[in-house]
């Protein structure tokens, strides 16, 4: 019965040859895999694969450049709004997008994610916010939860001594040279397909050289988290979300 | 009748389920068998798909091919 179905003119879904054949190192059912998806969906639907030069960061994207079908400059840990910028500046009529996880976009890369959105570079920004350093093995990050368990906070983050969590999505969207500042998510169909909205608004945005567009994803990780990748999607929409509410933060005309 | 198909790119695959919970039909469930890397791989289950690829929208990396007859 599915041979019937199984045509070429039937197609409704395929994987994005903007995507490299590479099997992506990502742990099973990690938010980094379906936004690279997404971001590759995006390239392909606006015709810029050609015109498109992608940042990958230190953190577990860094292989980032394995599985972009674009070109790719790899940035030192948190330096990628500065590369970005140079890349923008010397190729204006190219997209340029940076890709950043939040130990590598909030910690110590905290300087050029302000000074980018404060100066307001023409690029897009995709930030995902797994609340840890998923790379290196699960330690505390700027972004991670109260009370959140981690390698280095075992006893969960105690406020007191290791201080707030950072949401540094809405203090980029105070900056003036930010255009468009959203919070997405990943885990659900209707989830997905907001968020290419989103970020295809964050790309359609370089045309109007409006200034920096940024897309949060708040993501999971399931290795770091010690959860099976449906678990921490739960655990995400239960907990995550709560101090990282999805919606949009600015959008300027 | 079905209306839709997939099709699993069995190696791909890795088992993490975030997709099952996805599909309106309970099309889809993890296989006891595995593939070369040992993840029990994604398989469908009964003839009831409509091809919305809700699956394939949320599966980190891209292994569904949704096809919807006309
Ligand atoms: C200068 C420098 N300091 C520290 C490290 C170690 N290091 C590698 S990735 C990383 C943080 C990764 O976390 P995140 O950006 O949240 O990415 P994720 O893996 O969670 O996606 C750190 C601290 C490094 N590679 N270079
Ligand atoms: S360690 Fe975490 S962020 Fe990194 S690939 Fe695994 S699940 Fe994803
Ligand atoms: S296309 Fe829709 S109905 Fe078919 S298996 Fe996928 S989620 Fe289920
Ligand atoms: S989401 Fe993708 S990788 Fe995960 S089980 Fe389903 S088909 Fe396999
Ligand atoms: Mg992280």
């Amino acid at each position: 019965m599915s041979k019937d179905i199984i045509k070429p003119e039937n197609l409704v879904y395929r994987r994005t040859p903007v995507l490299t054949k590479n099997t992506m190192h990502y742990c099973p059912g990690c938010g980094h895999g379906t936004t690279h998806r997404i971001v590759a969906e995006v390239i392909e639907e606006m015709g810029i694969q050609e015109q498109t030069i992608g940042i990958a960061p230190v953190g577990c994207a860094v292989l980032a450049y394995n599985y972009f079908e674009v070109d790719m400059q790899e940035a030192a840990h948190g330096r990628a709004p500065a590369l970005a910028t140079a890349v923008k500046r010397l190729k204006p009529d190219f997209f340029v997008f940076s890709y950043q996880g939040d130990g590598d976009l909030a910690a110590i890369g905290t300087a050029e994610t302000i000074h980018a959105c404060n100066r307001g570079e023409n690029i897009t920004m995709i930030f995902i916010n797994n609340g840890i350093y998923g790379m290196t093995g699960g330690q505390m990050a700027p972004t991670t939860l109260e009370d959140m368990k981690t390698a280095t906070s075992p006893y969960g983050r105690d406020i007191a001594m290791m201080g707030n969590p950072l949401k540094i999505t809405e203090i980029v969207a105070q900056l003036p040279g930010t255009c468009y500042v959203t919070r997405q998510a990943v885990y659900t169909p209707a989830l997905v397909r907001k968020c290419k909205r989103a970020i295809r608004q964050a790309f359609e945005n370089q045309k109007e050289n409006k200034g920096v567009s940024f897309v949060e994803v708040v993501s999971n990780c399931n290795s770091g988290w010690k959860m099976t990748p449906v678990a921490a999607n739960q655990w995400l929409e239960e907990n995550m979300l709560a101090f990282y509410p999805l919606g949009d933060l600015k959008v300027s005309k | 009748m079905a209306k839709g198909a997939i099709v699993i790119e069995i190696e791909r695959c890795k088992g993490c389920g975030v997709c099952i919970p996805a599909c309106p039909n309970k099309v889809i469930a993890l296989s006891k068998k595995v593939n070369s890397k040992g993840y029990n791989y994604l398989e469908v289950q009964n003839d009831s798909c409509i091809g919305c690829a809700n699956c394939a929208i949320v599966c980190p990396d891209g292994v569904i091919t949704v096809y919807r007859a006309k």
